[in-house]
């Protein structure tokens, strides 16, 4: 079936199916230096979202063999400014704040007095490298309940001994494998790897898990988000 | 559109008693309906970004390896990547993976229920024409006559691309959400075997556009404006 028309006709048509295409020139908006930020902070702001509408408390991060295990030499420390921040271990505590009924100091004994958890987990940095390590901590939930935290507070945020910070929706705050953790390989945390105590939160990327733990705040206001979010990075980062 | 072909003619012509008569002077065909030109555009703008920025994201750790030692596989240029740093790539590649992934299902779901996939699907069907092509294309034979849109060849490598993009998509979410998604690294072989296939999807795609561009550039300005406005001209008949 054709019907007949003149070649000004099939111009017509033609450049009228053109322009029908012109939505697709909405995307030229992210060459444009002045929205480009705006629009991919919106990407982003997105895809935590979703993140967060993903996250599953009842999803458990794979558990592996001890076979499985990358030697202790062979995980990365991976410190963003110096290995070693200098903690006096002796005098350390953990100084809670924030939206709890029992603020205060609290020594690495009082956490080590919570149940303990050892576990094998994939530790995913968000440059792309892997490793399994073996982890053992007490539950941050077991901690939070501890300090009376109030359950309808919505974020964790925690500060480190050489100015890292980083802060954790309570969600995943209050999974089962998120751990206050103060062994690597059944030992003490070395310091290199956050001695004394750190977060080893299996089912978020490396950058959440900060070393060297100082302060624990309990809240729902924040005023950074995280060392690495505050200058781009993704804020939730489940996996 | 009602008409899927038309006649285009001049009123140029006489018949043998002299009077005006209209010649056809080349057909055309409407090839590609709008929902799929928006997403075949939609899709280059996106894709283009995703490559870039995953290429960006690759920079900040090129290797499928352990992290210590780290061997490099090699060392990508920053010029050819898009994003500048680790996270200002991750915050492309997060935000046009949205526009990536809702294209494909647009794409999808109109191929599906307008019936429109059997342009580009390659079927049981085909089989027996993608020799005579190959034969075409690569060693100097004859061309084989088409009654399609398509030939056998151009289905397959629409088809393959097609399951690509779908391949992209699952190799991707296994990455980024490995424990939400943990089937999917299983069906992968773990993750860092995931990161492996994604990045082998990747290379294969770049290999499917650049075909595809070298196709175009070849003898496909008409295919080229078809993409654009959906007609296709036929060859001239005066």
């Amino acid at each position: 079936m054709s019907r007949r028309i003149d070649p000004a006709g099939f111009s017509r048509i033609s450049r009228r199916e053109l322009f029908k295409l012109a939505p697709v020139a909405a995307l030229g908006a992210f060459a444009i230096p002045a929205v480009q930020e705006k629009l991919l902070g919106w990407g982003l702001g997105f895809s935590d979202w979703m993140s967060a509408g993903l996250f599953r408390q009842g999803h458990m991060a794979t558990v592996f063999a001890d076979s499985d295990l990358a030697p202790f030499e062979k995980f990365p420390i991976n410190g963003y400014d110096v290995d070693d921040p200098g903690v006096d271990l002796e005098n350390w505590t953990l100084a809670v704040s924030g939206a709890v009924k029992k603020p205060g100091e609290y020594t690495l004994s009082q956490i080590q007095a919570l149940p303990r958890l050892r576990q094998n987990t994939r530790h995913i940095c968000v440059e792309g490298w892997n490793v399994i390590g073996r982890f053992g901590g007490a539950r941050l939930s077991d901690f939070l309940n501890m300090i009376g935290a109030d359950p309808a507070a919505r974020v964790v945020a925690v500060s480190c001994a050489d100015d890292y910070y980083e802060s954790i929706d309570m969600a995943t705050a209050r999974h089962p494998q998120t751990l206050l953790c103060y062994e690597m390989y059944d030992r003490p945390l070395t310091r290199e790897h956050g001695a004394p105590l750190r977060l080893n939160i299996p089912t978020k990327i490396g950058y959440k898990q900060a070393k060297y733990l100082t302060d624990l705040k309990v809240t729902n206001l924040l005023e950074k988000v995280g060392y690495w979010e505050d200058q781009g990075y993704s804020s939730f980062y489940g996996l | 559109m009602s008409t899927t072909a038309v006649d285009i003619v001049l009123n140029s012509g006489k018949d043998e008693s002299g009077n005006d008569i209209a010649l056809p002077v080349a057909t055309a065909v409407y090839e590609h309906p709008l929902a799929v030109r928006i997403c075949h555009w939609l899709n280059a703008v996106s894709l283009f970004v995703m490559v870039g920025s995953g290429l960006q994201i690759f920079r900040a750790f090129p290797s499928f390896g352990a992290k210590i030692p780290q061997h490099d596989l090699m060392d990508w240029p920053k010029s050819l990547a898009i994003g500048g740093w680790l996270g200002g790539a991750l915050q492309w590649h997060l935000t046009f993976m949205w526009i990536y992934i809702g294209t494909g299902v647009v794409y999808l779901g109109y191929q599906i229920f307008s019936g429109n996939y059997r342009q580009v699907l390659f079927v049981k069907r085909d089989l027996p024409g993608v020799w005579p092509m190959i034969r075409h294309y690569f060693l100097f034979g004859p061309k084989p006559p088409q009654q399609e849109a398509y030939n056998p060849l151009q289905k397959h490598a629409y088809t393959t691309v097609i399951c690509l993009g779908v391949l992209s998509v699952l190799t991707g979410l296994a990455i980024w959400k490995p424990i939400q998604f943990n089937w999917l690294v299983w069906l992968m072989g773990g993750f860092t075997l995931a990161r492996v296939w994604h990045f082998a999807v990747m290379w294969a795609m770049i290999g499917f556009v650049f075909g595809h561009l070298v196709m175009v550039a070849l003898h496909g300005w008409r295919n080229f404006v078809s993409m654009l406005t959906g007609w296709k001209k036929d060859a001239v008949r005066l």
